[in-house]
């Protein structure tokens, strides 16, 4: 074998197993670029940043649905999720939710929720979360779905929120 | 006895115990699936009951001898894991092919206030259609919730109330007998496999 041949074969392996190693990436980016798609709105309230706001589509027929988001406080003072409603909904409650011992507990936060200053408080399915009841229209995807918000210090904010397909719920779990 | 044949001796022995372990394991039972201070034996867990189906009719446990099952305690009015759990068991049915067909599926309201036959029929439309909706009498919802050892609760709140309730899926062989649990925490795949290994060794 000359040189050159080695060379070449030398670099035809490493071809392949930049390929390889390219290929076995593929399936773990994938779900993560078709999740941050499309970007949502950021909503600001005086020190209050919201951003991922969403509400899950209930199920049809169903009378409740869960809204989810993330609230950060960029100021000094610690700041209260006090309140809100919607349209679509006779009732509005801020929720949180926890697993305890195989059991799936739900509570009413009674004081609301504290966001401390610099901290960052996400509104997730199995944790808080805002539970909009007695429906009297279901969110549906790409129609507007407009909800309030009422803070102890930075006030009210009304925000559009993004509805995610039911469908999507189902994801093998793979993010716990 | 000679050294050689204890040995091998000693070697089937483990062989026994490995093949047992991995049988239980396979099967789902296993400390930590259920509250283990609540079950105590596997044998505990199921037992006789008298409910009323989505479609408005009785229905009891001898109805569904048989089949497999697996069983859920829910409600409607749940933001989150009940409907989830719905739509992945719906999910696993349609990924089980055929031998879907082999199981079934029970949802058990623990909210019969809200939960009426017609309502759950209308709200299971959403989910595979084999999925069974029952609902019954507060006191027939506590009696099977206490055999299947199924912890729940009513929570009020400001403007209603809510429920806690147990969060696994409980699956059940063709004679009733409690094998193991689904959890919602799982991937999909796991929770495949474990279907497939109760319609297949109840078949």
């Amino acid at each position: 074998m000359t040189v050159m041949t080695q060379c070449r074969a030398r670099r035809r392996v490493l071809r392949i197993a930049v390929g390889v190693s390219l290929l076995a990436l593929l399936p773990t980016s994938m779900p993560h670029i078709a999740a941050q798609t499309p970007p949502l709105p950021t909503y600001k309230l005086g020190d209050l940043v919201i951003t991922s706001a969403s509400v899950r589509q209930p199920p049809k027929g169903a009378r409740v649905a869960g809204g989810y988001m993330k609230i950060t406080n960029t100021g000094k003072d610690p700041d209260r999720l006090i309140g809100g409603g919607a349209a679509f909904a006779k009732r509005f409650e801020v929720h949180e939710m926890a697993m305890e011992g195989g059991v799936m507990k739900m509570r009413e936060l009674p004081t609301g929720l504290e966001i401390r200053p610099g901290a960052t408080i996400e509104l997730k399915p199995g944790g808080y979360h805002l539970m909009f009841m007695d429906l009297t229209e279901a969110p549906t995807p790409g129609k507007p779905t407009k909800i309030k918000l009422r803070f102890e210090k930075a006030g009210e904010i009304e925000l559009d929120m993004t509805v995610t397909p039911a469908s999507g719920a189902d994801t093998g779990h793979k993010h716990h | 006895m000679t050294a050689i044949k204890l040995i091998r001796m000693l070697a089937w022995a483990a062989v026994v115990a490995l093949a047992a372990a991995a049988g239980l394991a396979a099967l789902g039972i296993r400390p930590g699936n259920l509250d283990p201070g609540k079950l105590p034996f596997a044998a505990q867990v199921g037992g006789p009951f008298a409910l009323t189906s989505h479609e408005g009719k009785r229905l009891t446990d001898a109805d569904l001898a048989g089949k497999p099952f697996a069983l859920f305690f829910g409600f409607t009015n749940c933001p989150d894991i009940c409907p989830t759990t719905l739509l992945e068991l719906t999910n696993r049915l349609a990924e089980l092919g055929p031998d879907g067909d082999k199981l079934r599926l029970v949802f058990v309201t623990i909210d019969p206030e809200q939960d009426t036959p017609a309502f759950l029929k209308t709200y299971l439309t959403n989910f595979d259609s084999r999925i069974l909706g029952l609902t019954g009498t507060p006191t027939e919802i506590a009696d099977i919730a206490k055999k299947y050892r199924a912890f729940y609760q009513k929570v009020p709140t400001s403007t209603g109330y809510t429920m806690n309730h147990e969060a696994s899926v409980y699956l059940m062989n063709a004679r009733g007998r409690f094998v193991g649990t689904l959890s919602h925490q799982e991937p999909a795949d796991v929770q495949r496999s474990k279907l497939k290994r109760l319609v297949a060794q109840s078949s």
